[in-house]
């Protein structure tokens, strides 16, 4: 084929614009509204690739999306590189560099600062959409507006020269799913944008998506210089292209009389128009060394007065050029995401929307619904046998999916494989998974293999179609959820404090938590040693603000409380506080923290921070599905209430120097009870609780205070040396007292009982996740249990997840037998050496005993120990005590 | 906002929300706006007068929706079925809990002080509806969403209460959100701008 630009002519080109860019290293030239396949036809670019298994040279086959042939890696003018695009939808103006690829495209890693297309997402409710601005498109949508002038109606076109008017160009429409939702995708929608993902709710949604072009299927079919009919045409009148010099057209219908007329128009010679109906059939391509079509073989239906001698024996006609038309299948792939079922239409010879299908709100019209004008009388000629013995392996050049370089050969064997679904097929040949997704091949294959099979094509169907419709980039569906908006970075009020005094954060959920507020010099584990040394000497303070704070107001809360806790809440009195643990209906912990009584009818309830949310959402599914006549109003207000812990022996004397007219006395403010405070002249709370074992304090203001307070505790605590502490300091604190973070000590399948918190439970009221507690399983005295654990070596902090085994197990035998495993580990300064948590099977009856803990380079002993290890008198509580 | 000591200061204090000259988007904060969460049951006709006294607007019962006080200081957002959020103007907390609280009397409901658990942001300009279709689902023209509804969905990826309260040719919307989402939800706001054609 020997493609050249017409003198003039071109209906979607502005000559005037000319544009460039770099194909294989060779500059190709055309004009702004060429395609990148269109500027390689008129630069006579014929071989575009090669094809990916079988490296057979290929040619531009198409002028839509249903390419096969012609995909290629393009660079953006942005500079942004985007593999597998096929070359007939990607515009000129838009291209710096194009590469072919072989069938195999390639994501090019981003060198720093490269990575900088924007894409985004948006949402777009309408009463009708229109997808499609052909002639039925436009109709329809002039139809809506007609019919009611307030109404949206959006009218979109993958074609970004779509003509008329109020047309969104260059959108396409990627699936349609259930109650009007559509998705689409459109390219460079805003100046800075590369492309958006559009999410639209549409009221009523018209498909207007036209039809696709199919060829012949025959031997050697796949050469360049082999191209469908109407894409022919296409390059002539859109873009100014004649696509050859000799051309002959192989058809089945009528659609090729207009694509006749139009090359003879453009100067293409039309040496031959071979018509299946008539019985005469290409058998065969001939090409050149570079593969490219040179000539074409035609048998001549016998008895005909230009048939040869021998009807079989072929004629050859030389041509560069043969395009191919074997009907036009309706695009619709968008009609069956929503389900809508298809039918085969015997008068075109092809699926279309069953109109009996359920879709109120889906209407499909023109050719998408099978509506295809000039088609006439169709042949029902699909595929032309080999000229020689039909042998399996004469069949192994006749291409149905170009894009996946199957042949009949392939489909013969399929079938011969014992497989008759059409989705089978599918899947052992790949026809129909490329890139293209079938658009050329999908019915096709299905008609072949109808014929093999001896049934009819209806029966066949044809494979599922699912979104996307075309290709999108995992950049475009990330939209704007990348770098600094990938997820929601939650801050407490203390924030700007903690990063101005070089806090190291981690996350804990979407909070970001300061981790421990390094020194100059220091290392993490001295940062920490230092903090917890505070905390047990002098005082220490903590941005407690993630806690979930879930206010309960009504008659029924202590009631309620009784049954979400597993210990009584009932019983507590006003201005006072008490740790509660929570189960699921299985009995395992799921959730703890301290809840307290503010009136008769009203409890302020803690959760741990991660579980914030989830506590809320237990809460009131059993409120609403179990127990509605519990009057309970559950109202989370996590975020009102900003939270300091200050925390160790000198507590007191800050909290005194905070809020003067509170007596903070012990008699008057005694552990586990709460006061309405002034604290440094604002109204707030104090809760005397403590996650440390020490004399501490909870302190809460509404949430814009919550950077004063900060300061102000800090303030009030410099004479002391108040030191802040990030949460590694507050896990070891509460690590020494054996105080388990559920989460950390829990994974699901602990009980209250494993943890040795037999005392929170109560046998004498129902709870959720009691009659579990009774299963055999649950009581198991083999079960694991928590326990302190202490390295004979007090140097060695096992890393957190050690498996720990016992101390005669053969190492050498795998596997081995497993006691259970460390959940948290530290440096302890008020121990003044290292130890671990550990859920270990009958752990309790273990205290005592050596176990082996195997690390990659080396096995350490370590002695099993109560799960308390510091302070287990509780003689701390309330301040240094008293020699 | 109590009088107090302790500075208040905004989520978004400081936050840099200004994005050109030409005003067709505006976002900024509206620190301190006084809210107050209700529930209480709608079937209880002595009840909801009682609080419709107190409010100076009835809690509206039509799902998504508001009433406004004649005299314009408070807003009632439905939420729920039993469910309202009082806006009101900065300082008012203190008193209208204590007059919502009498006014629940021995009825079972409930009445608490959430005006630190959302800020609010306000977007407004010709390109307000626009800038907030990149992040939210819901329909945000009239007549589907105008002055007098409310919805609760999802911003972005922060979950806010959206309350229009613009003219449909001149929109501006009030979203609230808590405040620890407050500063990524700015930083998405002032982005959104970057795409709007």
């Amino acid at each position: 084929m020997t493609g050249s630009r017409l003198p003039d002519g071109g209906t979607g080109i502005d000559r005037g614009d000319p544009r460039a860019f770099d194909f294989e290293g060779t500059v190709v030239s055309g004009f702004a509204g060429d395609t990148v396949a269109s500027a390689l036809l008129a630069n006579g670019i014929d071989v575009v690739g090669r094809s990916i298994y079988h490296d057979r040279p290929r040619g531009v086959f198409s002028a839509g999306p249903e390419e096969p042939n012609a995909l290629v890696q393009v660079r953006w003018a942005s500079g942004i590189s985007e593999p597998m695009l096929p070359a007939t939808t990607v515009p000129v103006e838009d291209v710096l560099e194009v590469r072919n690829l072989a069938g195999r495209g390639r994501l090019e890693p981003a060198e720093p600062g490269t990575d900088t297309g924007r894409f985004d997402a948006r949402y777009a409710p309408c009463e009708v959409r229109v997808i499609g601005a052909g002639v039925s498109g436009r109709r329809a949508a002039s139809n809506a507006r007609t019919a009611d002038p307030g109404a949206r109606v959006l009218l979109i076109d993958s074609d970004p020269a779509a003509a008329g008017d109020e047309v969104r160009r260059g959108m396409t429409a990627l699936g349609i799913y259930d109650h009007g939702y559509v998705t689409a995708v459109e390219r460079c929608p805003a100046p800075a944008t590369e492309g958006r993902l559009w999410h639209i709710r549409a009221g009523r949604i018209v498909i207007a998506t036209g039809a696709t072009e199919r060829p012949i299927i025959f031997a050697d079919d796949d050469r360049p210089g082999v191209m469908l009919a109407g894409a022919a045409a296409t390059y002539v009148e859109r873009y100014g292209v004649r696509p050859g010099e000799r051309a002959v057209i192989f058809t089945n219908n009528d659609t090729t009389d207009a694509v006749t007329a139009t090359l003879r128009g453009a100067g293409t010679e039309v040496v031959a128009i071979v018509d299946a109906r008539r019985g005469d059939l290409i058998v065969g391509t001939m090409g050149d060394d570079a593969g490219r079509l040179t000539g074409i073989r035609i048998t001549r239906a016998h008895g005909r007065p230009d048939a040869g001698a021998d009807g079989d024996d072929p004629e050859t006609i030389e041509a560069d050029l043969l395009l191919v038309s074997g009907g036009w299948n309706p695009n619709v792939a968008l009609w069956a995401h929503a389900r809508g079922t298809l039918r085969f239409d015997e008068r075109i010879a092809a699926f279309v929307p069953d109109r009996a299908g359920p879709h109120g709100r889906i209407e499909v019209v023109g050719a998408a619904a099978g509506e295809v004008e000039g088609l006439g009388d169709i042949g029902p000629t699909w595929v032309v046998p080999p000229p020689g013995p039909a042998t399996d392996a004469a069949w192994s050049t006749h291409y149905v999916d170009l894009g996946r370089d199957s042949t009949v050969q392939d489909l013969q064997r399929a079938l011969g494989a014992g497989l008759e679904s059409i989705e089978h097929v599918k899947r052992y040949t790949t026809i129909g998974t490329g890139i293209d997704q079938g658009r050329t091949s999908g019915v096709v294959t299905s008609a072949i293999a109808a014929a093999i099979l001896g049934q009819d094509v209806g029966a066949i169907g044809v494979p599922t179609f699912r979104p996307p419709t075309v290709p999108v980039s995992f950049a475009q569906l990330a939209a704007r959820n990348r770098g600094a908006l990938a997820d929601p970075i939650r801050v407490t009020p203390s924030h700007p404090w903690h990063e101005a005094n070089g806090a190291v954060f981690e996350d804990v959920g979407q909070w970001k938590r300061p981790h421990h507020f390094p020194q100059a010099g220091e290392s993490v584990d001295d940062a920490v040693l230092r903090e917890c040394r505070a905390a047990r000497t002098s005082v220490a303070m903590m941005d407690a603000t993630t806690l979930g704070k879930i206010d309960l107001q009504g008659p029924d809360v202590g009631a309620f409380l009784d049954r979400v806790y597993t210990n009584t809440f009932s019983s507590l009195k006003v201005g006072s506080c008490r740790y509660g643990l929570m189960c699921r209906a299985d009995g395992m912990v799921f959730d703890d923290g301290v809840t307290s009584r503010l009136a008769d009818d009203r409890f302020h309830m803690t959760t741990t921070t991660g579980n914030a949310a989830a506590v809320l959402d237990h809460l009131e599914e059993w409120l609403q599905t179990e127990w509605p006549d519990l009057r309970v109003h559950a109202t989370s207000v996590t975020e009102q209430w900003a939270t300091v812990a200050v925390v160790g022996p000198r507590s007191r004397d800050v909290v005194a120097a905070l809020a003067p007219s509170l007596d903070v006395s012990d008699a008057a403010f005694p552990f586990m009870t709460w006061r309405d405070a002034v604290i440094a002249g604002t109204l707030g709370r104090a809760f005397r609780i403590s996650f440390s074992g020490e004399l501490a304090y909870e302190l809460n203001v509404p949430t814009w205070h919550g950077l004063a307070l900060w300061e102000a505790v800090l303030a009030a605590g410099a004479t002391f040396g108040i030191t802040p502490y990030g949460t590694q300091a507050m896990h070891v604190l509460r690590a020494e007292k054996g105080y388990p973070i559920i989460g950390q000590e829990t994974d699901g399948t602990v009980t209250p009982q494993d943890l040795g918190m037999a005392w929170a439970v109560s046998t004498k009221k129902d709870f959720i996740g009691r009659r579990s507690h009774r299963r055999l399983d649950a009581q198991r005295p083999d079960r694991k249990q928590l326990v302190g654990l202490l390295p004979t070596d007090p140097r060695i902090v096992l890393p957190e997840g050690t498996q720990l085994v016992a101390p005669d197990a053969d190492l050498r035998v795998t596997p081995v037998p497993m006691l259970g495993h460390v959940t948290s580990s530290y440096d302890s300064a008020a121990l003044g050496r290292s130890f671990a948590l550990a859920l270990v099977k009958g752990g309790r009856e273990r205290i005592g005993q050596t176990v082996l803990a195997p690390l990659i380079d080396r096995v350490v002993e370590a002695v099993i120990a109560d799960s308390v290890l510091f302070d287990p008198e509780n003689r701390r509580r309330d301040g240094e005590p008293q020699p | 906002m109590t009088d107090s000591g302790l500075r208040a200061r905004s989520p978004l204090e400081g936050a840099t929300l200004a994005i050109d000259s030409t005003s067709t988007l505006g976002i900024r904060e509206l620190p301190f706006l006084v809210q107050v969460g209700l529930r209480a049951d709608p079937a209880d006709e002595p009840l909801m007068s009682r609080l419709t006294t107190v409010l100076g607007a009835r809690p509206p019962t039509d799902p998504n929706t508001t009433s406004i006080s004649e005299d314009g200081t408070n807003q009632v957002l439905w939420l729920g079925p039993d469910e309202w959020l009082v806006l009101g103007e900065p300082g008012t907390a203190g008193a209208l809990e204590s007059k919502l609280r009498s006014a629940l009397d021995a009825a079972a409901g409930a009445v608490v002080d959430l005006s630190a658990n959302r800020t609010a942001i306000s977007v407004s300009g010709p390109r307000a509806r626009e800038s907030l279709a990149f992040g939210c689902a819901i329909d945000l023209e009239p007549p589907a969403f105008g002055p007098g509804r409310c919805a609760q969905t999802l911003l972005a990826r922060a979950n806010v209460i959206i309350v229009p309260v613009g003219p449909a040719d001149e929109p501006a919307f009030r979203i609230l959100v808590r405040p620890s989402f407050a500063g990524y939800l700015a930083t998405w706001l002032v982005d959104a701008a970057v795409g709007l054609d």
